[in-house]
């Protein structure tokens, strides 16, 4: 009876393991057209759900309501559709752009500053150096490298005022580094944990 | 201090649900945590300087031990955006759809439109890599191109926790050192690397990525 029992049980499971994979087989792409031609199926069209240029900039500047719709706004009509958000909730966020004047230190006010983030796009420059700041070449927006302290840089831009000294104790994260060294070579970063 | 506490209540009002997670790490409600929510994405110059380098990733704060079970969606393409002319639509395109274990890539390539709405551009150039596990990577090269798909820790490092409590109002600055949020976490990544020849020779370019959704 035990032995039946046992029997029984093995075989239901390998039924179920045999039933399991071939209901499982998600990715699996039927030929094309029928026509004996095993090339995946590339067809139909695809609608956009999310997008992003620089870093942190729908997180940080558009309000909650409206993160969806910044996702599927194409970059030309950002700054139409945002940056007087933008304008609105630096302006909220950060006591270095509370007063009238107040600029970062790039000589940007709240107006200007937004202006440059509200149209989400990544300078890239294909001529040299590619970081998103870099204090001491001074290359500034000019790509994304994996090392950049991006974070520390949006904080300073946006809390540490006309010379980075305004509320120091808000404008860094002191986490300097990423948690495991990047690769010199392709594909750069580093493996999964 | 106190108009400090104040300024920040007022953002906590003004941008409510704030700051989820940072760079693009679930950043709105349609895409969070799903398999088209784009977490980061960088652009830089090689290690052979006559190429760049396009990284996006995805399905961000993946434990190790749920790594393996994280997979790209095939109903998800993603598009490297690449405006060569600085009026913020893209002249070319890099795609990426992934098919039975397959990454597949077209471009650098004009699209026949641009904008919201995309079809794969498969009379572009195409390449492909198998798509790495975590404890195997692999790496292609086509048309002086590279590719890798797979799992990768996530590059990007924040002390996201202590931003959260300031944001609440639980605390007044950072500490020092920071906590690095995104430690022992891993991504799904894409990660191709063109000569600058490719996609505008010289100058700047103004680049994005995007997933879309088959419909």
């Amino acid at each position: 009876m035990k032995i039946i029992n046992i029997k029984y049980l093995i075989m239901t499971l390998a039924l179920a393991a045999i039933s399991f994979n071939c209901s499982n087989d998600d990715d699996f792409t039927p030929p094309n057209n029928g026509g004996g031609n095993n090339e995946p199926d590339f067809s139909g069209v695809y609608a956009q759900q999310d997008q992003m240029g620089r870093p942190a900039v729908n997180t940080v500047f558009v309000s909650s309501g409206s993160k969806n719709m910044f996702n599927t706004t194409i970059p030309t009509q950002q700054n139409a559709a945002f940056q007087s958000m933008f304008q609105t909730n630096l302006e909220a966020l950060s006591p270095a752009f509370a007063n009238p004047g107040d600029m970062n230190a790039l000589g940007q006010d709240s107006a200007a500053f937004t202006t440059l983030l509200a149209t989400d796009v990544l300078n890239l420059s294909l001529d040299g150096e590619t970081t998103f700041y870099n204090p001491n070449s001074g290359a500034l927006l000019t790509g994304r490298a994996l090392t950049d302290d991006v974070i520390t840089v949006e904080l300073l831009l946006i809390f540490g005022g006309e010379d980075f000294t305004e509320n120091p104790t808000l404008s860094n994260d002191n986490v300097d580094a990423n948690d495991k060294p990047f690769l010199t070579s392709f594909p750069y970063l580093a493996s999964p944990w | 201090m106190k108009n400090m506490k104040i300024y920040l209540g007022i953002g906590i009002f003004a941008i409510a649900g704030f700051l989820l997670v940072a760079a693009d790490h679930i950043d709105a409600p349609a895409v969070s945590g799903g398999t088209s929510d784009v977490t980061d994405f960088y652009a830089f110059q090689g290690e052979d300087t006559d190429n760049v380098v396009f990284v996006a990733n995805l399905q961000g704060l993946l434990a190790p031990g749920s790594t393996d079970a994280a997979t790209f969606d095939e109903n998800v393409l993603i598009e490297f955006n690449i405006d060569t002319d600085q009026d913020n639509v893209e002249d070319l395109v890099i795609q990426a759809i992934p098919r039975d274990g397959k990454m597949y890539f077209f471009g650098p390539v004009a699209p026949s439109i641009t904008g919201l709405n995309s079809s794969i551009m498969t009379s572009a150039t195409q390449s492909s890599v198998d798509i790495s596990t975590r404890m195997t990577p692999v790496l292609e090269q086509n048309a002086g191109m590279k590719f890798f798909a797979g799992p990768r820790d996530d590059p990007f490092f924040m002390d996201f926790a202590q931003y959260s409590d300031i944001i609440a109002g639980n605390a007044t600055g950072f500490d020092n050192p920071g906590s690095d949020t995104f430690q022992g976490t891993n991504v799904l990544s894409i990660v191709v690397e063109v000569p600058k020849s490719m996609v505008g020779g010289s100058g700047t370019v103004n680049t994005w990525v995007e997933s879309k959704r088959k419909q």
